[in-house]
């Protein structure tokens, strides 16, 4: 079975998987509901993350077309380019361009999740507990 | 004009309640045709009713009923539709006649641009791998249906787990799953009212595939495995990595509760279950509503000849 998600971008601490990290990090961004800088994702966050892997991450999600950033001052800060259904819009629209509807369209394999969602579907494959849980 | 022409309008509501949980109950085949059919039948029904209303008002301006050699007096007299609900009822048709022609345009283009895309697509064969990170998948629309899969959703997924997200995806295409979907949302476009019911007809299409999937795989639990694991990779949220370690083929668990949970946990829950069963008293009551709808339509219909027939006797003599 392939770990891609296990990359020891964070060694010390909880190891907590990158691809976690990523969407806690954009689930901030999304619930700010404004920009905000490197540090002020970082204490959104929690769990003592340090401030260059914050900023490895936010360049990540960028560098991927997920965040949008502009400079404020000395640093950058970053907002989501869309929500969660957006995202998933994005990326087809790389597929598919400039008509109206085309989402609908599309049969896709799977739709978005809620924050709920998640969790029932990591019960139901028997994923330990989130870091809240355990 | 009475219950009958009232009827086709609340109908409708009806079937907005019932079409969650016939969705759900229902085998996923039936459940599709059902609910396609009635979101058709039913946006029909309604619109006629209201284009019936409408012209109780329009016979009752002079120059109209004149020109119809109609009697006003027996037009004003033997129709209840007072004329604010006539005209509310041409304005109601008119703003669905509107939405439902934007949203054909609108799906056409779409549709057109799907094919188009789907032909452009790099290689001969059905399914196209596209270099992209973003686990996701979906079947484009065409002659013939492409399926698209992002390296990302290969790379996420087991080669068993693969070959379920294909069968399911050729079952979209082959089942033209597309059609139904467009049917339901266009019955929507021209009445609102029905808008939960072509969400549900999206449900059953992706349950119709999944159980044909599931079917191919001879395996229900890894069909409702590959559901899972393909949501929580395309939502950048891949299934924990203990998971691996912990559960040998991270297998499917336990069924949660799932009140108020979206489309794919249900899903996955759906295919943990046993196989559904054809349900035909369910079936044909909800054939029977929507048959008492185009009925009542009709029996309005017939009413308002009657009274038009009468108000030109009525000049004639």
């Amino acid at each position: 079975m392939r770990d891609q998600a296990g990359q020891p971008g964070d060694a010390a601490g909880a190891r907590r998987a990158a691809g976690e990290l990523e969407a806690g990090v954009l689930a901030v961004l999304q619930a700010a509901g404004r920009p905000l800088t490197p540090g002020e994702v970082r204490d959104r966050v929690g769990g003592g993350l340090a401030y260059t892997t914050v900023v490895t991450i936010l360049s990540r999600l960028h560098a991927k077309g997920v965040l949008q950033r502009r400079k404020a001052g000395r640093a950058y800060v970053y907002a989501p380019v869309a929500d969660e259904p957006g995202l998933a819009a994005r990326r087809m629209a790389r597929v598919l361009d400039g008509e109206a509807d085309r989402e609908a369209v599309l049969a896709r394999f799977v739709s978005g999740l809620s924050g709920t969602d998640e969790e029932l579907l990591r019960r139901m494959l028997g994923d330990p507990p989130g870091p809240e849980g355990g | 004009m009475h219950l009958a022409v009232y009827l086709p309008l609340l109908m409708p509501l009806l079937a907005a309640a019932a079409a969650g949980p016939l969705a759900g109950r229902l085998p996923p085949v039936a459940a599709t045709w059902l609910l396609a059919g009635s979101a058709v039948a039913l946006a029909a029904a309604s619109s006629a009713v209201l284009g019936l209303l409408a012209l109780t008002a329009l016979v009752r301006i002079p120059l109209v009923g004149a020109a119809g050699e109609m009697s006003m007096q027996v037009l004003s007299r033997g129709d209840p539709a007072s004329v604010p609900v006539a005209v509310a009822a041409g304005v109601l048709l008119a703003a669905a006649a509107a939405g439902a022609c934007r949203a054909a345009w609108r799906r056409t283009a779409a549709l057109i641009a799907a094919g188009r895309q789907a032909r452009r697509l790099p290689g001969a064969g059905q399914v196209v791998v596209i270099d992209d990170e973003g686990a996701d998948a979906y079947t484009l629309p065409g002659w013939p249906c492409r399926i698209v899969v992002t390296a990302g959703m290969m790379r996420a997924l087991s080669h068993p787990e693969r070959q379920v997200l294909l069968a399911h995806e050729r079952a979209h295409a082959s089942a033209f799953h597309y059609l139904f979907t467009t049917a339901a949302r266009l019955a929507a476009a021209a009445n609102p009212v029905l808008r939960p019911v072509a969400d549900a007809v999206g449900y059953t299409v992706e349950r119709w595939a999944d159980e044909r999937a599931a079917a191919a795989a001879g395996d229900r639990r890894l069909a409702a495995r590959a559901i899972a694991r393909a949501a929580l990779a395309a939502a950048a949220a891949p299934p924990r990595p203990a998971s691996h370690a912990a559960g040998a083929l991270g297998a499917v668990t336990s069924v949660p509760r799932m009140r108020g949970a979206g489309p794919v946990p249900r899903r996955v829950a759906a295919l943990l279950g046993p196989p559904p069963q054809p349900r035909l008293l369910l079936c044909a009551a909800a054939v029977l509503l929507v048959a008492v709808a185009g009925a009542s339509a009709l029996e309005a219909a017939r009413e308002l000849h009657g009274l038009l027939d009468y108000a030109r006797a009525a000049t004639g003599s």
